[in-house]
């Protein structure tokens, strides 16, 4: 777990935006990490008002609809053809998807 | 790459304690999918066993399979664990192609199983207490191949290709709390755990529990503390030990390395880092970073899992027997010294004469040829005894010496031949022509009749005596009324008395 990273919850600054879009893999101009810090900020602020009617004795909410255990059950169903399945593939190799090389050098 | 400098490793351990800390991978064995009722199958034709999920294409939405989460509560159950009231799942984000969704279904702050304790057998028999801090419920991902390169490895690859049978597949993930006192066991116990963790999911039947298929993981967590220092060292993490022997080797290697920096002043860096079999050395991976931030937040697709207790007591109820019970019937049951099984355990190959015997197979025999030949030809070829030969065909082995129709000498190439692939023992026997003369049938069988009569004759051949075989040719030629060889009948007798032990 990392402990370094600059979090939300200190407030949207524009290190945590910035850190965001490296998440992210957004390419961000200093310009528009200014304009989103401000903007992040303001939608944070608006949501942390329902802090002031929630109390203590009030759950957290994950999800809005009361159910749990919604199961299938283990029975094998359709696959996706190779030809279906390779559809969208930007590229491939016939039966594999093929993506750029993903870490540089040997460090 | 630069060779690592290593300390000698009992010198590590005057100035170290090393702390240690394992994630086990299991791979569920369901019929489909954790989210998606894509058949639960890889290694064949890529691309073939996959949902839209599978693909994470827009529109598609994961479903829980009541399966893997009754797998997974078994499990939890057998780790001893406590199972969660009420447990839910969490995307762990992050932005790598083997998961083609951008994130990984997976379990952070609610997990399914918590708070367990695992025992672990040491080789002199010595017990360890391993203790459990979760067993959550997540997805496997695809798996990668990067071409080119100078290594054919990840770094320098020119690009990647990607199968996405695997993602998906149900996983558990076994996270143990810190160990420590483990000393210079380090290495033992790890192999000891991960074993132990094997022997569980096998007895359970949740998974094919193969580590050269992947279907078991190990990731080793170590780190040293100075001697007197009360602190914790900066721990690595290392991935790809894909045996029992290399989960020992890791660690210790490992546990070396890190010494050999330490005392030079350096630091060790928080890293992930690949076991390398064939040279049996660690390297650098990733660094932790900012990779590691995974940003979880709950999965809004799905909903929570509440088990409820009839459901855990159930299957509590129809867990097999745990396994120190388990360890001491089988002793019992096979008529073991302390020494003959503890050979076994250390071996890892407890489920292995388990199931030779199940086939058919007499207990000192499937000992004597797991931990005798088998595990002789498998230190040769660097790899566990369970991957060169299956019970079923150790056990039809044993029978076709136990009928006379090989000898102990025939049978160890006639085991080679299995090993090298070329089908059960009496396909090898056939296509290689192995098979004892036929007098030789009857005369083995005179030879063990006599053999039991003078039980300490093998004994004073192997001591050099072997005019000792005298009385046994005797007697068998007595037996067989002249009609045997009695060169022949020696060359046996001498034989056996070479290759028992």
């Amino acid at each position: 777990m990392s402990e370094s990273h600059p979090e939300p919850a200190d407030g949207i600054t524009a290190d945590v935006v910035r850190h965001l879009a490296g998440l992210s893999r957004i390419a961000l101009s200093d310009d528009e990490i200014g304009k989103l810090t401000g903007e992040l900020g303001a939608i944070l602020e608006n949501v942390a008002k329902v802090n002031e009617v929630a109390t203590p004795d009030v759950p957290a909410t994950s999800h809005p609809i009361p159910l749990t255990n919604v199961y299938r059950p283990d029975v094998p169903g359709e696959t996706l053809t190779l030809e279906q399945a390779l559809a969208g593939a930007p590229e491939h190799d016939g039966s594999r998807f093929k993506v750029s090389a993903i870490l540089g050098e040997e460090q | 790459m630069a060779k690592a400098e290593l300390m000698d490793f009992d010198k590590a351990l005057e100035l170290f304690e090393p702390v240690l800390g394992f994630e086990v991978h299991v791979e569920l064995n369901t019929k489909t999918k954790m989210f998606s009722d894509a058949p639960n199958f890889f290694g064949g034709e890529p691309n073939t066993n996959i949902t839209p999920l599978d693909l994470g294409l827009p529109g598609s939405l994961p479903v829980v399979n009541e399966q893997a989460v009754r797998y997974s509560i078994s499990l939890g159950l057998a780790l001893g664990c406590s199972i969660a009231e009420s447990s839910r799942f969490a995307r762990k984000n992050y932005y790598y192609p083997d998961t083609p969704k951008n994130y990984q279904i997976s379990q952070f702050d609610e997990p399914i199983a918590y708070d367990g304790n695992v025992e672990v057998e040491l080789a002199d028999g010595r017990k360890f207490q391993i203790s459990i801090e979760r067993a959550h419920m997540e997805e496997d991902a695809g798996k990668l191949t990067h071409i080119g390169g100078s290594t054919g490895r990840i770094q320098g690859a020119d690009y990647s290709l990607v199968d996405y049978n695997r993602a998906g597949v149900p996983l558990v993930e076994i996270v143990t709390n810190m160990i420590f006192g483990a000393e210079k066991d380090a290495p033992e116990l790890a192999k000891a755990y991960v074993s132990a963790i094997r022997d569980i999911v096998v007895s359970l039947g949740i998974s094919d529990a193969k580590m050269e298929r992947g279907n078991l993981r190990c990731d080793a967590n170590i780190s040293l503390s100075p001697r007197g220092s009360g602190k914790l060292g900066t721990r690595t993490e290392t991935k790809n030990v894909n045996s029992l022997r290399s989960v020992e080797r890791a660690i210790r290697y490992e546990i070396q390395r890190q010494a050999a920096i330490l005392a030079k002043g350096g630091t060790i860096l928080q890293e992930t880092r690949h076991w390398h079999e064939d040279t049996g050395v660690t390297s650098a991976g990733r660094p932790k970073s900012d990779a590691d931030d995974y940003r979880y937040f709950p999965e809004p697709d799905l909903l929570p899992v509440v088990p409820g207790a009839e459901l855990i007591e159930q299957l509590r109820l129809a867990l097999p027997e745990a396994p120190a019970i388990r360890r001491r019937r089988l002793k019992e049951a096979w008529s073991f010294t302390d020494l003959e099984f503890q050979d076994v355990l250390n071996s890892g190959l407890l489920v292995e004469v388990e199931e030779t015997v199940a086939a058919g197979a007499s207990a000192q025999s499937a000992r004597k040829w797991w931990t005798g030949e088998i595990a002789r030809l498998a230190n040769i070829a660097g790899v566990d005894a369970s991957t060169l030969v299956s019970p079923l065909h150790v056990s039809e082995l044993i029978a076709l010496i136990e009928s006379g129709d090989l000898t102990d000498r025939l049978a160890r190439q006639v085991l080679e031949g299995v090993v090298a692939g070329e089908g059960a023992p009496h396909e090898v026997v056939d296509a290689r022509g192995l098979k004892v003369v036929s007098d030789d049938g009857a005369l083995i069988a005179a030879i063990d009749e006599a053999l039991a009569a003078q039980p300490d004759v093998l004994a004073k051949i192997r001591d050099g005596k072997v005019q000792a075989a005298g009385a046994v040719i005797g007697a068998v030629m007595k037996a067989m009324r002249g009609s045997a060889d009695a060169a022949r009948v020696r060359e046996l007798v001498l034989e056996r008395a070479a290759v028992t032990e």
